[in-house]
């Protein structure tokens, strides 16, 4: 192309930081990108939106079932005439939080055991793989109702409770991960210096170990978004706090009079859960290359 | 000789899964706060600190945790999961009556999403950038995103109130009279809205891992051995590349089986369906607990089952796999 061959200059032959080689190649995904826009104006939204729209979500503001747009009310009011755009913004909160914290648990779980398992192998390994494929063959939503049921709904039980049921994929993964990278000849290199197992399980393996953990952790948001939408669908949540589940779950005999207070926040909870799963498809494009072949 | 092996070994293992099962629900049972007495004492309206001795007496509450463990393993290996104080009936007979309509519920949707899913993965396997593709990437994104709930009550809504061509809820016509023809198609016409609905978060997932194995086994060399033998292209297809594209698919599948029976709970309040779900959530709101544990240790038993039937399922059809333990 040009006459010119490029010069050996200390900036050109420096390598690039793989972040910023990530970076690029997430903002290279329009779908993504977009996703992102979209998750930072929902949590916008749960963050600042009960403040701005300071309407009681439990408070009986209008007529029940009036449709959306109808007397200043955005998006109509709910079978008890409660507003649907404050529970939609002060459930966005809780759906959030809940999903946060529970896919927060369910990581630092899996990547313990996961971590575990992958550096000692051995013995160590066959009982946490055993208590793991327990865990899968519990099934997950049952398995955190009888939690919740016995425990109580609270909104510490069931995030406990989701996050308990959602840690195998985790620690799959992890696992995998530590088993091929203990085997690394840098990993060898610092146990030769004198590493302890401690210094090589967090400092040499993990960080090496995470970019497949950071999207499942991306996921596994979603997923718990999910989780709780299903048990407070079926009435199992914390009766002080609004959820998006819950609104459908309390509207959902009411369908035949008003479709839209259950089409709403099912719509919120689709586009959150979408835009999370794009935005976790962005990260794994761009942080495991490797992987992108199909 | 080395499959039956295999067979008796995979069963001792579900046996043990089984049983830790069991003792996690005897586990929570004694953490939770509250015991039968106070259940039984709440439902008469209060009783003394004699009556409520007397009934922890009853209940073998008083002996210790491991005796108290040893009768309850025992007696769940008998079949005896205990009395429900809500329904007044022994619980594993509550369970018998509503166990087959989840297991309806459980297959047809297993069974709908892989033949669809499998469908729609061979199409888009032999045109990885058609429009079926680009379809099976949406409806990826769907089945992960939408909420299953919400999933049935939009179908619902469009199916059975605005284009009323589905029963709205429940599995049977009561008032229909007739044959057993007659109710089977009725129950089949009943089933269709749930079934879709719980397959639906599974079709894209088997139809993605389907695409992506027939394109790796459309490549290999014994598939161009068949081309250049002359074959039709469905012969190699359906014929060649299919049932070795299978395998993960169903391996998947059998993986599934435990989030399966999570959303068979949800469809079945949806649609009203008389399985176990709808029975766990009655059970639940009534606090009965006798019953929510028998359905726990029920549904676990119904993931072990299809995980060790679709692993035997695999060996069969799939010799390279028939002999690993």
């Amino acid at each position: 192309m040009n006459e010119s061959v490029p010069v050996n200059t200390s900036d050109n032959i420096r390598a690039r930081h793989p972040m910023a080689e990530a970076f690029e190649m997430f903002m290279g995904n329009y779908a993504a990108v977009a996703a992102l826009i979209v998750l930072i104006l929902i949590i916008l939204a749960a963050i600042f939106g009960p403040m701005l729209y300071p309407t009681d979500p439990f408070e009986m503001v209008w007529a029940p079932f009036s449709p959306p747009g109808a007397e200043g009310f955005l998006l109509g009011t709910d079978y008890l005439g409660r507003d649907m755009l404050a529970g939609l913004l002060t459930g966005a909160r809780v759906s959030l939080a809940i999903g946060l914290a529970a896919a927060f648990m369910s990581v630092f779980i899996g990547i313990t055991i996961g971590a575990l398992a992958g550096f000692y192998r051995g013995w160590i390994e066959e009982i946490l793989m055993r208590i793991t494929e327990f865990f899968q063959v519990l099934p997950t939503l049952l398995f955190s109702m009888v939690i919740v049921a016995l425990f109580g709904a609270s909104l510490p039980i069931i995030t406990f409770a989701i996050g308990i049921v959602s840690w195998t994929a985790v620690a799959r993964i992890t696992r995998s991960e530590f088993m091929r990278i203990r085997e690394l000849e840098y990993v060898t290199a610092s146990r030769s210096t004198g590493a302890s197992n401690a210094k090589l399980i967090f400092s040499v393996i993990l960080p090496n170990a995470l970019p497949p953990i950071i999207v499942q952790a991306a996921l596994m948001v979603g997923s718990a978004i999910l989780f709780e939408a299903g048990l407070s669908f079926l009435g199992l949540s914390d009766p002080n706090v609004v959820s998006w589940g819950q609104i459908i779950g309390s509207n959902r005999q009411y369908i035949l009079d008003a479709s839209f207070t259950v089409t709403i926040p099912g719509v919120a909870i689709f586009v959150t859960v979408l835009a999370i799963s794009l935005v976790g498809d962005g990260l794994n494009d761009a942080l495991n290359p490797r992987l992108r072949r199909r | 000789m080395e499959f039956l092996r295999i067979l008796i070994r995979r069963v001792g293992y579900a046996a043990i899964l089984l049983l830790a099962v069991i003792v996690l629900n005897f586990i929570m049972v004694h953490l939770a706060p509250g015991d039968i007495a106070d259940t039984i004492a709440g439902d008469m309206g209060g009783a003394t600190e004699e009556v409520m001795a007397e009934i922890r007496e009853d209940y073998g509450l008083d002996k210790p945790m491991l005796v108290q463990l040893g009768s309850y393993v025992g007696g769940v290996l008998q079949g005896d999961l205990g009395h429900s104080y809500f329904f007044n009936q022994p619980v594993t007979k509550l369970i018998a009556e509503r166990l087959p309509a989840t297991l309806l519920l459980v297959i047809s949707a297993q069974l709908l999403a892989l033949i669809i899913g499998t469908l729609l993965g061979v199409i888009s396997a032999r045109k990885p950038n058609g429009i079926t593709s680009h379809f099976v990437s949406l409806l990826a994104l769907f089945g992960y995103s939408a909420p299953v709930f919400w999933t049935g009550i939009m179908l619902l809504i469009t199916f059975s109130l605005l284009i009323p061509i589905f029963p709205v809820a429940g599995m049977v016509d009561v008032t229909l009279e007739g044959g057993f023809w007659t109710r089977f198609w009725d129950i089949a016409h009943h089933l269709v809205l749930p079934t879709i609905t719980l397959a639906s978060i599974f079709l894209a997932l088997y139809s993605r891992l389907c695409r992506a194995s027939m394109m790796e086994v459309l490549g290999s060399d014994y598939i161009r051995t068949a081309r250049a033998k002359g074959l039709s292209e469905s012969q190699i297809v359906l014929k060649h590349a299919l049932k070795n594209s299978l395998s993960p698919v169903i391996t998947l599948a059998g993986l599934q089986f435990s989030a399966v029976v999570s959303g068979a709970v949800l469809v079945e309040t949806v649609f009203s369906w008389p399985g176990l779900g709808s029975l766990a959530l009655q059970s639940i709101l009534a606090r009965d607990t006798p019953t929510i544990l028998g359905i726990l240790f029920f549904s676990a038993l119904v993931v072990i089952v299809g995980n060790l039937l679709t692993d035997l399922a695999l060996r069969l059809i799939d010799p390279r796999i028939r002999n690993q333990s």
